[in-house]
């Protein structure tokens, strides 16, 4: 009994309709790292609220270190030594990493007695488990990766034993997480437990000793890392055999579709995002374009489907000038044959509030066929999307439904097949899988090979390298708003994660 | 609608949870009547039987709400498009100048069948001006809609002063207004409509402006939601990066709806200066810019929901009148109470009961659809 650091017997937790956990059980032996699997909304950030006080279970019983405890708020569960360290990190960002350490554990109110204790006591910690970082840096001039050093310092600061991760890795290049898994090794090693919550089989086999996996609120099977496989845990997480590598064919790329020369564009508050990118994508390829979230990604897609203004620098589509007075306009584009996949679906590429129907005539509501003059042909509108619906496979099959209720993955086939059933002759995608399913993610690439083998330029970003590695015909690295190398799909992990951490900069992809 | 995944049946989303808030707000009211010295009971029979008991009361009760339903679709246009326009006031205000200058250069000439249309132009134009400058500051300065039109709002009754002291008012007269309209200028009353349901409307002002109102809100269902136009503000209102996604003319959709919304504002000139005092008076909008706020709330910004919402209203004025007159310890002010209540529980405190309702219904459809709705829950 004192061997389990976390014990859950029968966890339940609705929210309205939604039976978010049913019945859980999980045992979290003390000193191991154990890993939490599963889809998007199959209920593990649910789960770990309730264990760090967050939500309250509906039913079930909580032991931590073989005593049942009440959670009622992260208070509790602090005291209790559970940290958790979030997706989204909770820090100031314009404090030091001490003031950040100890906000909310600060002794008095007038700091002088409790800075002087937590700087000796962070510097304790960084001794006894290799965490250098400069007490006295300022958060936002931090990397991420240290950032989320910082997180773990400030669980560890407040007495964590156990320690919750939820999806560490989304935001760190790939030889930042491997830092990262290291720093989790030696805690372990130290007597800490570690629960990692995480989408990424391949974070899960390197890692972790013990590996649960849940599937629709439900605790569906815990495994030893060591006696399982990834292709056991994708099926069950899924519940169905999936596919995990991706089938393509060679390329056969034709003339130039898409071709960006020296562009620059900078964000809202001016600063320079992108930075004299050039690239050229070709009818029947695809262009992958890998890196970290935030170096200039987002902003080269808006700047080339004309949803952001570019400082300079031309865009062509089909060999015209489509920036030429400075604002290329998204209607224009796609009447050009530019369709686009945002990044964002949920602030983007939908309307949440709308109904499904609604949502598949979005920025392409101006098409004749949908209207009577001024008025909208509601027949021919849901009939197409029925069609749509039907051919993409999106579920519930239900026009009228709010899209706020479909799932991520059927969000994204809503918007999928709105840009691919046009005929485009280029295609930008941003992000296509994220949030999205393992089963969906099967079908999605295979429409966007689909696409290619149709003859379409494909521009892809992802801050998946799998996804890049597995798509792409060619791959460009963006780095600190600039393309810092090009390679082929075959190139290692390793060398196109120094490429995205800035380490091994190149000149200019040549033509 | 999609009744299986949809999270509340439709007569629990738009008819029990407002009957709900309107019966809370109408417990509380009960207290502070109660508070004053005064039968709640008493004074709710007053209510009902002064708006809804007899045929004077009742047209006195559907004039207010003209007032409303034209003021309610007219916030409600804005709100679609994300837009606050608390100008309201001061659009109808100016509206009323509109119809006030077509009916004195028309109503000498042509019959009122003639000047009519030419006045709902004239109200609605003016309307529609008046609420461009803040719809154009908003497009393309960033200057925030809810301060610039409540601005407007004072220098509508500023200019509106000075109109009629110094320009509009007859020589001769002692009292800021215009001269009476002739013949022309006036409405006929809806006399008839009442009368065909047993009821004698009496003194009380119940024109033609009624009907229009309700045109108002059939066109404005039209627009909303089956017109391209309704399509593209819904979408800016809904989200703005969407809609530039969507190629979407942010500055454009933003004028044009406010054009619209003035438009519809300052068309509710046209029930008390063309239907009721047949003059154009200092402040004869009083309050009704506001309550149209309260009323789009609680209609939820749909014209279905608006139409009773305004009748609702249209009920508190009238039946408040007749409480305050037979009851002196329930002065005017008490009625104000009462309608704030009805704005708090229906408007800003409209998801108080909401999640014990939803818990409620979930509960009852059992667990059937749960896992249907936990992987859509995400």
């Amino acid at each position: 009994m004192s061997d389990l650091a976390i014990e859950l017997q029968g966890i339940d937790k609705s929210f309205g309709a939604v039976h978010a956990n049913r019945n859980i059980n999980l045992s979290v032996h003390k000193g191991t790292i154990h890993g939490i699997i599963g889809e998007n909304g199959a209920g593990k950030s649910t789960l770990m609220s309730i264990l760090y006080g967050f939500y309250q279970a509906d039913r079930g019983n909580i032991m931590v270190n073989g005593n049942k405890l009440i959670i009622r708020d992260p208070n509790v569960a602090i005291a209790s030594g559970i940290g958790m360290v979030h997706q989204h990190f909770m820090l100031v960002d314009n404090f030091t990493v001490l003031e950040n350490v100890m906000l909310g554990a600060e002794e008095n109110a007038i700091l002088n007695r409790g800075i002087v204790n937590a700087r000796a006591e962070l510097k304790r910690l960084e001794d006894e488990y290799a965490l250098e970082v400069d007490p006295d840096a300022i958060i936002e001039e931090l990397p991420v990766g240290l950032q989320q050093r910082v997180e773990i310092l400030k669980a560890l600061y407040r007495g964590a034993e156990i320690l919750i991760l939820d999806e560490p890795t989304g935001v760190l290049t790939p030889a930042e997480a491997d830092h990262l898994f290291r720093i989790l090794e030696q805690l372990r090693d130290q007597g800490k437990t570690i629960i990692l919550i995480t989408h990424k089989l391949r974070e899960i086999m390197a890692i972790t000793d013990e590996v649960s996996v849940m599937r629709r609120g439900e605790m569906v099977a815990t495994r030893n890392t060591a006696d399982t496989s990834v292709e056991e845990l994708a099926e069950l997480m899924v519940g169905r055999r999936v596919l995990l590598r991706v089938e393509k064919g060679e390329a056969n790329p034709q003339g130039i579709k898409l071709s960006v020369e020296g562009l620059t564009v900078k964000d809202g508050r001016g600063v320079v995002m992108v930075d004299n990118v050039s690239l050229d994508v070709r009818a029947g390829e695809i262009v992958g374009i890998a890196g970290v979230a935030g170096n200039g990604q987002s902003e080269l897609l808006e700047a080339i489907t004309g949803i952001r203004r570019a400082e300079s620098g031309t865009i062509l589509l089909n060999g015209e000038t489509i920036n030429a007075s400075g604002d290329a306009d998204p209607q224009d584009l796609r009447k050009r044959g530019l369709a686009h996949v945002p990044e964002d679906r949920h602030h983007m590429g939908l309307v949440l509030s709308f109904e499904e129907n609604e949502n598949a005539i979005l920025g392409y509501h101006y098409d004749e066929n949908y209207l009577n003059g001024p008025m909208l042909n509601l027949d021919n509108i849901r009939k197409s999307a029925s069609e749509s619906v039907e051919k993409y496979d999106i579920r519930p099959p239900d026009v009228r439904l709010k899209t706020a209720n479909f799932s991520g993955g059927n969000q994204q086939k809503i918007v999928l097949a709105r840009e691919m059933e046009r005929d485009p002759t280029v295609l930008i995608i941003g992000q296509p899988t994220r949030g999205v399913d393992v089963g969906a993610i099967e079908f999605i690439h295979k429409r966007i090979i689909e696409m290619r083998d149709a003859g379409k330029a494909v521009l892809l970003v992802s801050v998946e390298l799998d996804e890049i590695r597995a798509l792409s015909d060619r791959i460009l690295v963006m780095f600190a708003g600039r393309v810092v190398g090009e390679r082929t799909p075959e190139a290692t992990e390793g060398e196109l994660g120094l490429l995205m951490a800035g380490v091994e900069e190149e000149k200019e992809a040549a033509q | 609608m999609s009744v299986p995944y949809a999270k509340l049946p439709v007569w629990v989303e738009y008819g029990l949870i407002p009957l709900i808030n309107l019966v809370v707000a109408f417990l509380v009211a009960g207290l502070v009547v109660l508070l004053v010295g005064e039968s709640p009971l008493k004074a709710a029979t007053l209510m009902v039987q002064g708006a809804f008991g007899y045929g004077e009361g009742l047209g006195f009760t559907l004039y207010y709400a003209t007032n409303f339903i034209f003021t309610g679709l007219a916030v409600a246009v804005a709100f679609h498009c994300g837009l606050f326009n608390i100008g309201g006031e001061g659009q109808a205000y100016i509206g009323g100048l509109g119809v006030a200058l077509a009916c004195l250069l028309l109503d000498g000439i042509f019959p009122w069948f003639l000047t009519f249309p030419v006045a709902v132009l004239a109200s609605a134009v003016f309307g529609a001006a008046w609420a461009f400058i803040p719809g154009y500051l908003q497009a393309k300065r960033g200057s925030h809609v809810v301060i610039t039109t409540i601005m407007f709002n004072f220098i509508a009754s500023s200019l509106m002063v000075y109109m009629l002291v110094e320009v509009l008012k007859p020589l001769g007269s002692m009292a800021p207004q215009t001269r009476t309209f002739l013949d022309g200028g006036q409405l006929p009353r809806l006399d008839w409509l009442l009368s065909i349901f047993g009821f004698d409307i009496g003194g009380a002002p119940f024109n033609l402006s009624f009907l229009v109102a309700l045109v108002a809100a059939f066109l404005v269902w039209l627009l909303i939601w089956r017109t391209r136009l309704g399509y593209e503000i819904r979408t800016m209102g809904a989200s703005p990066t969407a809609a530039r996604y969507a190629g979407i003319k942010e500055v454009r959709i933003i004028i044009i709806t406010m054009l619209i919304s003035g438009g519809l504002a300052g068309m509710m000139a046209l029930n008390p200066i063309m239907g009721d005092q047949h003059r154009l008076q200092l402040d004869f909008v009083t309050g009704a810019g506001f309550v149209g706020i309260a009323v789009a709330l609680m209609g939820r910004s749909h014209p279905v929901g608006i139409i009773p919402a305004a009748i609702l209203f249209g009920m508190l004025y009238q039946g408040g009148a007749e409480i305050s007159f037979e009851m002196p310890q329930i002065s005017r002010d008490m009625i104000t109470i009462i309608q704030g209540l009805v704005i708090l529980f229906a408007g800003a405190l409209e998801h108080m009961f909401r999640p014990a309702i939803t818990a409620f219904f979930a509960a009852l459809r059992g667990s059937g659809e749960a896992s249907e709705a936990a992987a859509a829950g995400e």
